[in-house]
């Protein structure tokens, strides 16, 4: 199976196939020799050829990031299957989500629907653990729509607003 | 002894308390808010009852509803651990009067050291250093001119009533004096509903160095060595050490009698923690006294090897203490981290959410006392911190490379944590060679974090890719998969035939 993996932004094409009970892998088409024991969910002990590395897979929202020992890497995968509908706009163009940044509740909201606002600026206020977090604008544009009330509680990721 | 004891708290401390409950054979009852029903310390508690919903207030700080609690159970005593009622002189005046006994010093000796003003006027005849200032809050700005202009600039304004850094601020000449008198007035009164403010010479990047002291309740208070809290961020301590590297066995005797004297002025009993500022020629000044277990208490028991809960147990059941002062030694040396829910990326912002793994350090000189467990959401509502992680061993240096290990071994999943922080300190060249103040957490912040820093691997990267697509291949078999071999020998038929192999191999030995 062929996976393309972006690690920190860039990709990587990986094929992963199961021989015989054993994994043949390439990574960007050269052979590299594997050997993987799932310690527990989330954790994979790693052999690449003698060198041994504990890797930690830790999902957040839709967010995977990978440990290699105290390292993180943002990681990205796309397979064949699917590819599509996958790629996200990365540009300023058409609207964008606000999301909540963690778990908390809607304290202020600073702007109103319909109002305009400057790259930057903030929008609205989410409280957790006693510290205010304003949740800022990506881009110079219009308020299109807020989606939580004042006192509202939210989750980590939950859409906040959107900026057209 | 007591029989039953209500720990009127939460999270690590709450659990630390159970412990030492059971390790004396006492039933331990817990408390918890709404949003506490899965916490660990209601897990670990052998009764437990519902005091209301999160907002601390109407929960953790409403003594109505915990002394009602310790009538239903029958609960004796009450620690209150440290935070929320620890240091409310009126919930210990409401235990008594309700026949409970409080954990801590009585609410007489709490008032007297409650304010930083009055704790100064109850040591002033007792020959205790104090930094040069006011003893009683600042009547006018006129007032603040001249004593500013006596002692000399710069100076510091601080809240009576303060903590945390709140209604603190650093005034270098007369030109800044009204505003900054001003802003710290209305901060403290925000922050305290007091806006008294007195005035200090400041003591510029001061060391923080405070004396564990342990009183009973028949005349005997006893010094326990200092804690070197200099590692500080907004005011908050982030790393402890016990004992501090430039305090020596003389400096240890004349800081610590200078402790038990200002705990006599006040007639404390139990344990109780004075703190002091320590200039770079190490003069020392009383800066407050904290009438409660300390956070990093635990750095002390390592190298005393005592146990402060135990204590504070058999000192409120009446006891006298079982050993003088120069039975106490200081051996070996002890490192805490207090780890919290904090986002390294953002500011060190709050990040609470769902533990989804969580990895843990053991072996030598490593000791935990922790409030999580894997698949626990830590709550929004409270402060954001999970544990301690806490190193020992023969000397500093191997305490860092013990602490530095498990630091390594920690993982902490589906939420942010600040375990990366410790790395970075504990690798930092002064840090090692103890050069620190309370100014070294700030300026090494300012410093960007070259990438070298992170001991990182050239194969890193390949690594990452790989598990990454591993991880998806299991997809969701590794949320539920327990061990699996995914290469080298084929996996064997699992279950039984296992245990059954172990157990040949033992028998052919």
């Amino acid at each position: 199976m062929t996976y393309y993996v972006a690690i920190d932004g860039k990709s990587y094409r990986l094929d992963l196939n199961q021989i015989d009970g054993a994994w043949s892998c390439r990574v960007d088409g050269s052979e590299v020799k594997v050997d993987a024991v799932l310690a527990r969910p989330n954790v994979l002990s790693l052999r690449l050829g003698d060198k041994a590395f504990e890797v930690k897979c830790e999902r957040v929202g839709s967010d995977i990031h990978i440990w290699v020992g105290s390292q993180r890497f943002a990681a990205e995968i796309r397979d064949p299957r699917s590819l599509r509908g996958r790629i996200r706009a990365a540009d300023d163009e058409g609207p964008r989500k606000l999301t909540a940044p963690m778990p908390g509740k809607v304290v202020r909201l600073l702007l109103s629907q319909g109002s305009s606002v400057d790259a930057g600026a903030g929008v609205l206020v989410v409280e957790a653990m006693k510290m205010q977090n304003e949740v800022k604008s990506p881009k110079k544009g219009t308020v299109q729509k807020i989606l939580v009330a004042e006192g509202a509680a939210v989750n980590a990721g939950d859409v906040l607003a959107i900026v057209e | 002894m007591f029989k039953k004891i209500l720990i009127a708290n939460r999270g690590e401390i709450a659990v630390r308390v159970v412990r030492a409950c059971h390790e004396m054979r006492i039933a331990a009852v817990a408390v918890y808010s709404d949003v506490d029903r899965a916490s660990l310390h209601v897990r670990k508690a052998d009764e437990a009852y519902p005091i209301g919903s999160a907002p601390a207030a109407e929960s953790y700080l409403n003594i109505s509803k915990i002394l009602d609690v310790a009538a239903r159970s029958g609960a004796e005593a009450i620690h209150p651990g440290y935070g929320f009622l620890s240091e409310n002189a009126k919930f210990a005046t409401a235990c008594a009067d309700a026949g409970v006994k409080f954990i801590g010093p009585t609410a007489a000796a709490m008032e007297a050291m409650g304010s930083k003003t009055r704790a100064r006027q109850a040591v002033e005849h007792f020959n205790v250093p104090v930094v040069p200032g006011t003893s009683s809050g600042l009547a006018s700005l006129e007032q603040a001119e001249q004593v500013a202009a006596q002692i000399g600039y710069p100076v510091m304004l601080k809240a009576a009533a303060g903590g945390g850094g709140k209604g603190m601020r650093l005034v270098e000449g007369p030109a800044e004096l009204k505003s900054a008198l001003e802003s710290a007035r209305s901060e403290a009164e925000r922050a305290f509903g007091d806006g008294e403010v007195y005035i200090e010479k400041a003591i510029l990047n001061p060391r923080h160095i405070e004396i564990q002291i342990i009183a009973d309740e028949h005349g005997n208070t006893i010094y326990l060595g200092e804690r070197e809290c200099s590692l500080q961020r907004r005011h908050q301590k982030v790393v402890e050490e016990a004992p501090s590297p430039i305090v020596d066995a003389e400096m240890r005797r004349r800081m610590g009698e200078v402790a038990v004297r200002v705990a006599q002025a006040a007639g404390y009993t139990n344990a109780g923690t004075v703190e002091f500022l320590v200039d770079e020629n190490k003069n020392f000044y009383f800066l407050e006294m904290n009438t409660r277990l300390q956070v990093e208490h635990p750095v002390t028991e390592l190298v005393t090897g005592l146990d402060l809960v135990h204590l504070q147990i058999h000192i409120a059941n009446g006891e006298p203490l079982p050993f003088r002062q120069e039975d106490i030694q200081v051996r070996g040396h002890a490192i805490e981290c207090r780890i919290y829910a904090e986002d390294p990326d953002n500011n060190y912002f709050p990040s609470p959410g769902k533990i989804t793994l969580l990895l843990l350090p053991s072996g030598p000189g490593i000791r935990r006392d922790s409030g999580m467990y894997e698949g626990w959401t830590v709550p929004m509502e409270y402060d954001p911190l999970l544990a301690k992680l806490i190193g020992y061993g023969t000397d500093r240096d191997q305490t860092i490379g013990r602490l530095t290990r498990a630091l390594n071994e920690y993982f902490v999943g589906g939420i942010k944590t600040n375990i990366s922080l410790f790395r970075r300190i504990l690798s930092n060249p002064d840090f090692r060679a103890a050069k620190i103040d309370t100014g070294f957490l700030d300026r090494l912040l300012k410093q960007k974090q070259r990438s070298s820093d992170s001991q990182a691997d050239p194969q890193a990267t390949e690594v990452a890719v790989i598990a990454a697509g591993m991880f998806s291949v299991l997809g969701s078999a590794a949320a539920s998969a327990g061990e699996r071999v995914l290469n080298g020998s084929p996996a064997q038929p699992v279950a039984v035939s296992k245990w059954k192999s172990a157990a040949q191999r033992e028998a052919l030995r």
